[in-house]
């Protein structure tokens, strides 16, 4: 089985991402011939349907791209819809859009860690596996997942494709004393997401470093969630309105997601990895304590410690959210009228799994006439591929079995959103 | 049921956001119960291991919308004993339906440069137009309250019971202000599959119809109704035409509901009847 210099591998199924795809290594003559993420989720063509309909209906329509990150395609295409309309929307209502972000990356990100991720380094085949000999640990999980819920079902109306998010703001603004119950819910979540870096910083991480350049928003002053300057660490800087000069997108044949890389400059990398290394100084002390102590350094480039930026992220968004509760004070109206016009406008926000950018253009009546969405999965299709190509590479001497387990690890250190979906990952190694 | 004696349960997905086998993973209080009264045997969103058919229960989300998912339904199918459908995808094609009204070849060369690397059938159609279907919940996304009642409910072996009625009376129940009556908010309530709790009218919106169908909804008092708050022609339409697109009680509500060409300016509703 071992040390062949051709081999072929299937694996049909690899769990515990989202999304439906496959993956195809070919080994020839003892050297990785070919790597390929086939992603094949069906299409289901949002931007040609989204053509014709009004201004107010991409929050709730492209929020059904996906059921665990929703709220980040509401934002963006409320920020892009707003951008064309020319109003800027600050102050109160801009607060609780952090605070249901926040929500969305605190449930997101410990969906990720526990019941995705964690099982790969404790050798498990699920967390339902994990918490017959570990319920404390699953359950402390659930715990927090459902913290991050709560925020995101007071705020949206309910934790998958929230109803309360709409052009403008919110349908209704949450009551203090409904925020305060929240508040002790996420005190004690605090404490549970310290608890998750401790723990995760216990796993072992295997010896793995790339280069990939990596791209983030940024903020002055904070940590980059619901808007900011698109930065990446080869230096380059440019507004969300730009985003399409930099960013190219390109059809592979083996994928239902486009490929997109920065022009000029090929594949780049997006998501908590690149958020932690563009932004550490901008976490809140508590979580870059958490960071130090679990071992980051200033910046990550190892993807099997993407698990513990995301949770270093967790600690860092409860307590986000906590301080926006702490000074929340309920805007006049939930909403600002947004009144439609010609034009085009850009929204980028950071999905829990890296940069969403969306862009509509729209008539003089406010139908939409053109939609553009580059979701994170398939901007990082291409480091991904080259991560298992090295990653391959440097240990043909593993069985199949082995090397395709670890092969999986690998795709999830990404915490691929394939439709963003599910889970037909189609494994293929073809050694032979 | 397998060796431990348990019932096994399967979970699927065609094409679709997970949102609806997420919610089995937001039961984030009843999650280790559930796992502790079943054997979840194929549920890939929350586990490598998989065990072989047939299984005891399937949950089926998404809509078929390639050939090969039309042949995998079938599959699924014949390893299931009972066959529940999970979600407005499964249940009525979902909001990717809305290819079923436009010329799929014009869809796909929208979003890809190069169409003909892209397999997709030119309908979105729910499981029902291609298996037996034991039972569907409906929902974009489904309830969790109304999952866990299906799920126990299957254990014991009776009927699930989840109301037909429509939104309405869940507004009464919860004592939400009816948004039309008081702010002649627009709102696909009284045509609406109960089921979420009437969400929307307690957050001071109308109802825009996620869950799909209620059981013999009025269409012509909801067109009346629905113009009445100023709502256009092409504005219904669209209502009816977004997640549940291909349910046949709002098919036919979109078509009661646009009723004889307004006097002024057809093209536009014309064109969007197609």
């Amino acid at each position: 089985m071992t040390h062949r210099s051709d081999r072929t591998l299937d694996v049909r199924a690899l769990a515990r991402v989202e999304g439906e795809g496959a993956m195809h290594v070919r080994v020839r003559g003892g050297a990785v011939e070919d790597v390929r993420l086939e992603i094949y989720e069906p299409p289901r063509f949002f931007e040609a349907f989204l053509r014709g309909r009004r201004y107010t209906e991409p929050p709730d329509i492209t929020a059904r791209i996906c059921g665990i990150c929703p709220v980040a395609y509401q934002m963006s295409a409320c920020a892009a819809i707003e951008d064309a309309c020319g109003v800027r929307v600050d102050g109160p209502i801009a607060d609780l859009r952090r605070l249901l972000y926040c929500g969305e990356w605190i449930e997101s990100h410990t969906l990720h860690i526990y019941l995705l991720h964690a099982p790969d380094f404790l050798g498990y085949p699920s967390a339902l596996e994990l918490a017959k000999d570990r319920r404390d640990l699953v359950e402390r999980g659930l715990a927090l997942k459902k913290a991050g819920n709560a925020i995101v079902e007071l705020l949206g109306g309910r934790a998958i494709h929230p109803i309360n998010v709409r052009v403008g703001g919110f349908y209704r603004a949450p009551a203090p004393s409904e925020l305060a119950a929240l508040a002790r819910t996420l005190r004690v979540a605090l404490d549970q997401a310290l608890d998750t870096v401790q723990w995760a910083a216990g796993f072992e991480f295997p010896d793995f470093h790339h280069d990939h350049e990596m791209l983030a928003l940024t903020t002055d002053g904070r940590y980059a969630i619901e808007g900011g300057t698109v930065a990446t660490t080869g230096g380059l800087t440019f507004g969300p309105g730009d985003f399409e000069q930099h960013v190219i997108e390109e059809q592979v044949p083996h994928s239902t997601a486009l490929h997109a890389r920065l022009a000029d400059r090929g594949r780049y990398l997006v998501g908590p990895a690149a958020r932690y290394t563009l932004n550490r100084r901008w976490l809140s002390p508590l979580a870059r304590e958490a960071a130090d102590a679990a071992g980051l350094g200033e910046q990550c480039r190892n993807p099997y410690r993407s698990i513990l930026v995301r949770a270093v992220e967790v600690v860092y968004a409860v307590e986000e959210a906590l301080r926006l509760i702490d000074a929340y004070e309920p805007p006049a109206r939930p909403a600002v009228d947004v009144p439609p016009r010609a034009g085009v406008g850009f929204g980028a926000t950071e999905a829990p799994r890296g940069i969403l950018f969306h862009r509509y253009g729209l008539d003089a009546e406010g139908l939409i006439t053109t939609a553009r969405i580059v979701p994170p999965t398939s901007q990082n299709q291409a480091s991904i591929e080259d991560d298992l190509r090295r990653f391959v590479a440097a240990r043909l001497d593993f069985d199949d079995e082995r090397l395709t387990a670890e092969c999986e690890q690998a795709i999830r250190n990404y915490d691929p959103c394939i439709s963003c979906s599910t889970h037909f990952l189609d494994l293929t190694i073809d050694r032979g | 049921m397998d060796d431990d004696g348990l019932p096994t349960l399967a979970v699927w997905k065609f094409a679709s956001c997970d949102g609806c086998q997420l919610t089995l993973l937001d039961c984030e209080d009843e999650l280790l119960a559930v796992a502790g009264r079943v054997r979840i045997a194929h549920f890939l969103e929350a586990s490598r291991a998989v065990l072989p058919g047939p299984y005891d229960v399937s949950l089926v989300e998404g809509s078929i919308t390639t050939p090969e998912d039309a042949e995998r339904i079938q599959r699924v199918r014949q390893m299931s004993r009972t066959l529940v459908t999970i979600g407005a995808c499964a249940t009525a094609g979902g909001v990717q339906a809305l290819r079923n009204f436009a010329d799929v070849d014009e869809f796909t060369s929208v979003v890809y440069a190069q169409p003909r690397y892209v397999s997709t059938l030119a309908t979105s159609t729910p499981i029902a137009a291609h298996v037996d279907v034991d039972y569907e919940l409906h929902g974009c996304p489904i309830d969790r309250r109304q999952l866990l009642e299906v799920i126990t409910a299957l254990l014991v072996g009776r009927k699930p019971n989840i109301p037909a009625h429509s939104v309405c009376f869940e507004c009464k129940q919860r004592h939400a202000v009816c948004v039309v009556v008081a702010h002649g908010t627009p709102c696909l309530g009284p045509v609406t599959h109960a089921g979420c709790g009437a969400l929307c009218p307690a957050h001071q919106r109308g109802c825009y119809g996620c869950f799909g169908p209620m059981e013999s909804p009025n269409a012509a008092a909801e067109a009346g109704l629905l113009r009445a708050t100023g709502m256009s022609e092409a504005d219904i339409v669209r209502a009816y035409r977004t997640f549940n697109a291909a349910a046949p009680a709002f098919v036919e509500l979109s078509r009661v509901t646009v009723g004889p060409p307004p006097a002024a300016g057809p093209g536009e509703v014309e064109t969007e009847r197609r």
